[in-house]
């Protein structure tokens, strides 16, 4: 009797508090800071390319292998552009296989790939969740912009301050020994 | 004069599941009755069966511990624990004093979750609608916390061999502070509601009982059988982690009913809130990572490490032929372990009271197929 007396309490009490539940299509709930959605690539604005070289290890390391990616050769390292010898030419991730385990993210020693804040990539097409380099870099370039991303490690990714560093070390070194080394 | 008709009479089979909303899963069980009592029963479990341990042995080091997230799906963090703890006794790595006491944290706020899960829907089983409301929205400020440090609401993969994946953000301890407040908050909240409720009283009081002897006897381990009143618990009799330093109670039942294995989740919440608080305090700074190679390659050898998941003892066994992938990994799941005790529980019940003793075990599927 009287636990279903305090049991009516406390939902009375309840009753004229504001609900915590969020209405979904509606209304969306923001994501935390270290969320992980989808993967995307990102895209150096320095060299105008994608920071993905293409190495496969966020391919061979994907624990359900969802990824496959292709390089080619740079023709802007030869140009001196970049400081990229390969660059990624095909990307493809399959978004209905990938579970959202952030490992591509930790291998990737190019700060290439990265964890982005989009989760709702629902499509009519049975290839819908097959995201290719355009879509990925999308994704990339938006969470770039939500979310003020930079490199971890500028100085050996992006392409302007790598090609300023190799030239202060090709300056620094006197030019007999760098022939004698050729 | 003419012969009696004879009349045999014979149990009635009952089949339960495999859809069933009370059975938390795809988990069928044949009943045989007699009128409203049950005589026997037999799980048939394997519907969520997924080869988690095959395909554990495909899978290097790190990525096992996205296929442990996925065996018992609300306590994940407990399962990586296990797993990373084994891996790591074989390498001879111990992990940073500082990702030891964050892992507690987690391990037992996800603890608590798990139990506010149980609470809900077991007061669901025996048809109380609304603690679920409440136990869910309490349970969403822990979700929404290991969003905050570990990037994903269930799915972690947090925690790595020798350590953690990064360290946490810098509000962390002011957020599991408020979150440990509002959480204790709730489960009293949920407690005053419905621990002494009459109604939820003759549900489950007297229900399902199982003695200590023959708990011991079919291998029950966690709250099932400290419902029993046998007071062991992993974290107390081989302490891992930090466990050794901080203080809490093992909390036991008395008659070993569904009443008994409630109030002992219960009262496990309010201890792991405790153990959070404390763990808290003795958080030392430093790393979070133990210095070595990234790239996991145990020696060969083998190990078996065992932790307390919120359902019981789980046990990882395994071996290593010295690549860097699992030569075999062996999980010991606390929930099929404690499915043995079904139906020394439900001899002699009726089969309304079915659905509330398979609740108060507190199973998940994906675990006991895994």
């Amino acid at each position: 009797m009287i636990s279903g007396l305090l049991g009516l309490l406390t939902t009375l009490r309840w009753l004229f508090r504001k609900p915590v539940t969020a209405h979904y299509p509606k209304q969306h709930l923001p994501v935390q800071e270290r969320y992980m959605g989808f993967p995307a690539l990102l895209w150096d604005e320095t060299a105008a390319e994608p920071f993905c070289t293409g190495c496969m290890v966020c391919v061979r390391e994907c624990p359900t292998q969802c990824m496959s990616a292709q390089m080619h050769d740079n023709p802007k390292f030869a140009s001196g552009e970049s400081h990229r010898r390969k660059i990624i030419e095909t990307f493809e991730i399959n978004l209905n296989r990938c579970i959202l385990c952030g490992i591509c993210v930790d291998v990737c020693a190019f700060d290439a790939i990265e964890m982005s804040y989009e989760h709702e990539l629902s499509s009519f097409s049975r290839t819908g969740a097959r995201a290719d380099l355009g879509l990925l870099l999308e994704l990339g370039e938006r969470y770039t912009e939500t979310t003020q991303w930079a490199a971890t490690n500028p100085e050996k990714n992006v392409a302007s301050a790598a090609l300023a560093k190799r030239a202060a070390a090709a300056a620094k070194t006197p030019p007999g020994e760098a022939e004698g080394k050729a | 004069m003419s012969a009696e008709p004879q009349t045999d009479t014979v149990d009635m089979m009952l089949n339960m599941g495999p859809q069933h909303p009370a059975t938390h899963g795809v988990f069928r069980m044949v009943l045989s009755i007699d009128g409203e009592r049950i005589m026997g029963v037999r799980p048939h479990i394997g519907y969520l069966h997924r080869g988690s341990e095959k395909l554990s042995e495909h899978e290097s080091y790190g990525q096992v511990i996205t296929l442990f997230d996925r065996l018992d799906y609300v306590s994940n963090l407990n399962n990586e624990l296990v797993f990373v703890r084994a891996a790591e006794e074989l390498m001879g790595v111990e992990a940073p004093e500082r990702a030891q006491y964050i892992r507690t944290i987690l391990c037992e706020l996800n603890r608590v979750a798990s139990h506010l899960l149980f609470i809900g829907t077991y007061a669901l089983d025996v048809g109380a609608m609304t603690p679920v409301m409440y136990t869910f929205r309490e349970r969403e400020r822990v979700q929404n916390l290991f969003e905050h440090v570990t990037g994903a609401r269930m799915m972690h993969n947090y925690f790595r061999i020798g350590g953690l994946k990064e360290d946490v953000p810098g509000d962390f301890a002011e957020r599991v502070l408020s979150v440990v407040r509002r959480l204790r908050a709730g489960v009293e909240e949920t407690d005053r509601l419905l621990t002494f409720n009459e109604v939820y009283l003759a549900r489950t009081r007297g229900v399902g009982v199982i003695n200590a002897e023959d708990a011991i006897s079919c291998g029950l381990t966690g709250p099932c059988l400290r419902g029993s009143g046998v007071a062991y618990d992993v974290r107390k009799a081989y302490p891992y982690e930090v466990y050794e330093r901080l203080e809490f109670d093992v909390p036991v039942g008395e008659f070993g009913d569904c009443w008994d294995r409630y109030w002992v989740r219960l009262r496990e919440c309010y201890e792991s809130l405790r153990m959070v608080e404390q763990a808290l305090e003795q958080t030392p700074e430093g790393p979070v990572m133990a210095p070595g190679r990234r790239i996991a390659r145990p020696p060969k050898g083998e190990v078996y490490a065992h932790a307390e998941n919120p359902r019981g003892d789980i046990g990882v066994f395994l071996v290593s032929d010295g690549t860097d992938k699992p030569y075999r990994v062996k999980v010991r799941p606390p929930s099929f372990c404690n499915l043995v005790g079904l139906e020394r529980m439900m001899e002699g019940a009726y089969v309304a009271d079915a659905v509330a003793i398979l609740g108060s075990l507190d199973i998940v599927l994906g675990e006991v197929d895994r």
